[in-house]
């Protein structure tokens, strides 16, 4: 299953301020029994949006029915660390995010979040600390450009690996990529 | 010097050795694997991607299968059931054993007298080797390392890219050499190395590095001393971690069902050999750890770099983030962690459930007794890890002290197989994750290694276990 391609996301912030904000937060291991990848929003930071058996909590910046507007999620330091778990970016892209802005984002999820159309934005720590003091704010992502821009005029630049912007600017098919080199493949078995 | 002649790292040698299509600006490197290791609740999702696209598994004969993050720790009931948490967990069974079958994967099943976690049998079988590049979707994969192996985990369609191709896109991350100077001091493991490294560091600091651990510290412990040890490189952010192979590792190899053998053995030894870094390689960041300063490590926090001794005190908070963790955990600042009671003890995970760990809280644990209140669970990392520990008698110590003594799996160190803690427990854990909520909702854990996993236990608070160590003067008083 290809990712919708991303050019150009414009939408409003959902600041979760926390460092470390780790792959058990986003979606908790009890939903990991699935065996499809449908249908994950309903466990994405379950814990912090539930009191316990499906009742909202009062306290949390989500909104019960999803991200609506809110699709872009800015976090503190090092989100996503923890485990694999591809849940993670499948379960935030089910709630209706489409992009996670922090000042640094964990290998495995950076990854795992590219390769489903969630796209990890990575700042300057200067700016990055403005906007998580500025929750619910229009940012403008231009993955052409690979800038942010606010309506209040922050600006940053960030970067991505060349691979996973083209795949997601050109639809490219990382699979696809891979097959395309099947002879190659062929002869370093060969050769071994 | 010509770049044949550049004196490469180990990691360097691991790569070269694997890359089929060279990484450009435009595109990361295609990398071959020579081991995929495969688990239940990781995998579903890539065998659906695969049926989609009409593609084969393109090399099962290089790919493992086992069942552990859902599988039930406790026997099947009267009705000859295996006591499921959920039916979507024994789906997610039913699921790998299908995709296995279909596929002609060789699948360590639920009565497999091999089964285990994936990163405890991989190991034990002679899969890993040095020189290998390993990938399971999973984390903690790193503990493969430990072999000279270049191991690292990915997300599913990562896995499915494997399963199709037999290869993984990547960018060559930069490298760390982690040193760790000096000699342990007495009753001091590998858990407390890892802590104290990743409480050094932080838990972003390996953040885009494959990482060598060295240093006179690391050479002289046990396999799975090096197996825990790299296993917590990704608890720094490292996916990769690992550790020059020696005689140790070899030793550790020979003779297992899938090890070389006959000239086989001989040939490969020869490569291994070869594969330690050469004098002079270049890292782009070194770290040094004074390994003889290690204490008995604790966590204090919901980050593993929330480390410290645990004959010391809870620190003051100085950040918002370092107060949240400190109410959630409920430590009181500046007060000794001894005043910190203990609800249950988990001693299992891939990072601590091999044969060494559980003679170390055995040998805390016989002839005492768990103190009142507290459930202990002791889960075998593996069939072969519990019929060694039975065959020397070490469940009944468990089983007298008044734990638990269960069947292999993941259990409580992710909590999705029904074993977890309550809402508000202090959980003592020998896992490598202290997450809220990881092993169970509002369940607040405490990493550590398994002598003070079982000292915690029969003491019921937080304790050093140097006084549980030192011969029979603690004993049963
Ligand atoms: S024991 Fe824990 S960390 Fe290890 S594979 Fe199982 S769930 Fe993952």
């Amino acid at each position: 299953m290809q990712p919708e391609p991303f050019t150009r996301l414009e939408a409003y912030s959902l600041v979760l301020p926390q460092s470390n904000i780790d792959t058990d937060q986003i979606i908790p291991a009890r939903f990991l029994t699935t065996t499809s990848r449908e249908g994950l929003g309903k466990g994405a930071f379950y814990d912090w949006r539930y009191t316990g058996d499906d009742v909202p909590k009062n306290a949390t910046p989500f909104p019960v029915e999803g991200a609506g507007e809110r699709k872009i999620l800015v976090a503190g330091a090092n989100f996503g660390c923890g485990s694999s778990r591809e849940h993670a970016p499948w379960a935030l892209l089910d709630y209706g995010f489409r992009a996670v802005i922090s000042s640094d984002i964990a290998d495995i999820f950076k990854s795992n979040a590219l390769k489903n159309g969630l796209l990890p934005v990575e700042i300057d720590r200067t700016t990055h600390a403005k906007l998580m003091e500025q929750p619910g704010i229009r940012i403008v992502i231009d993955l052409e450009r690979c800038l942010i821009e606010t309506e209040h005029g922050l600006r940053a630049e960030f970067a991505v690996e060349p691979f996973a912007r083209r795949c997601l600017l050109d639809g490219v098919d990382p699979l696809g990529h891979i097959l395309a080199q099947e002879s190659a493949i062929a002869a370093f078995e060969d050769a071994r | 010097m010509t770049d044949a002649a550049r004196p490469r790292s180990l990691f360097d040698k691991l790569w070269d050795a694997h890359v089929v299509v060279p990484e450009s600006e435009d595109s990361p490197a295609i990398l071959f694997i020579d081991l995929h290791l495969v688990h239940e609740v990781t995998s579903p999702q890539a065998f659906a991607m695969l049926e989609e696209r009409g593609l084969a598994v393109r090399r099962p004969d290089c790919t493992q299968a086992t069942l552990d993050h859902s599988t039930p720790t406790l026997p099947a009931g009267a009705d000859g059931r295996l006591p499921y948490a959920t039916e979507a967990a024994e789906k997610q069974v039913r699921q790998l054993e299908e995709n296995c079958a279909r596929h002609g994967i060789d699948l360590l099943g639920l009565d497999d007298p091999r089964r285990g976690i994936v990163h405890v049998v991989g190991p034990e079988l002679g899969l890993t080797q040095p020189g290998k590049t390993i990938v399971c979707g999973d984390s903690h994969t790193s503990t493969h390392g430990a072999f000279g192996a270049l191991a690292f985990g990915i997300g599913t369609t990562e896995v499915g890219h494997v399963l199709a191709t037999q290869c993984v896109l990547q960018r060559k991350p930069k490298s760390m050499r982690i040193d760790f100077e000096g000699e342990l001091a007495p009753g001091v493991g590998a858990k407390d190395m890892a802590l104290a490294m990743i409480a050094q560091i932080g838990a972003d600091g390996g953040q885009g590095y494959a990482v060598e651990f060295a240093g006179p510290a690391v050479e002289a412990l046990s396999m799975e001393g090096r197996m825990t040890l790299c296993n917590m490189a990704i608890e720094a952010g490292a996916r990769v971690g690992m550790v020059a192979p020696d005689q140790t590792t070899f030793d550790y190899i020979e003779g297992r069902e899938r090890a070389p053998q006959g000239e086989a053995w001989d040939a490969a030894l020869e490569r291994w050999r070869a594969l330690p870094s050469d004098p002079g390689a270049a890292f782009d960041r070194e770290v040094r750890v004074d390994a003889a300063a290690i204490r008995p490590m604790i966590t204090f926090g919901v980050s593993p770099d929330a480390a410290a001794p645990a004959g010391g005190r809870a620190p003051i908070p100085a950040t918002a983030g370092e107060r949240e963790a400190a109410d959630y955990m409920r430590f009181i600042p500046d007060r000794p962690f001894a005043e910190m009671a203990v609800n249950r003890v988990f001693i299992g995970s891939c990072t601590n459930s091999r044969l060494s760990d559980l003679r170390e809280a055995a040998e805390v644990m016989r002839g005492r007794q768990v103190a009142k209140g507290i459930t202990a669970l002791v889960v075998p990392g593996s069939e072969a890890v519990r019929r060694a520990a039975e065959a020397e008698g070490l469940d009944t110590v468990f089983l007298e002290s008044g734990a638990e003594w269960r069947l292999p799996g993941c259990s409580m160190c992710i909590a999705m197989n029904g074993d977890q803690g309550a809402p508000g427990d202090l959980v003592v854990s020998t896992s490598n994750r202290n997450f809220v909520g990881r092993q169970g909702k509002g369940v607040r854990t405490v990493l550590a290694g398994p002598a003070t996993a079982a000292a915690c236990a029969i003491a019921g608070r937080i304790v050093d276990p140097s006084d549980y160590l030192n011969g029979e003067a603690a004993r049963a008083a």
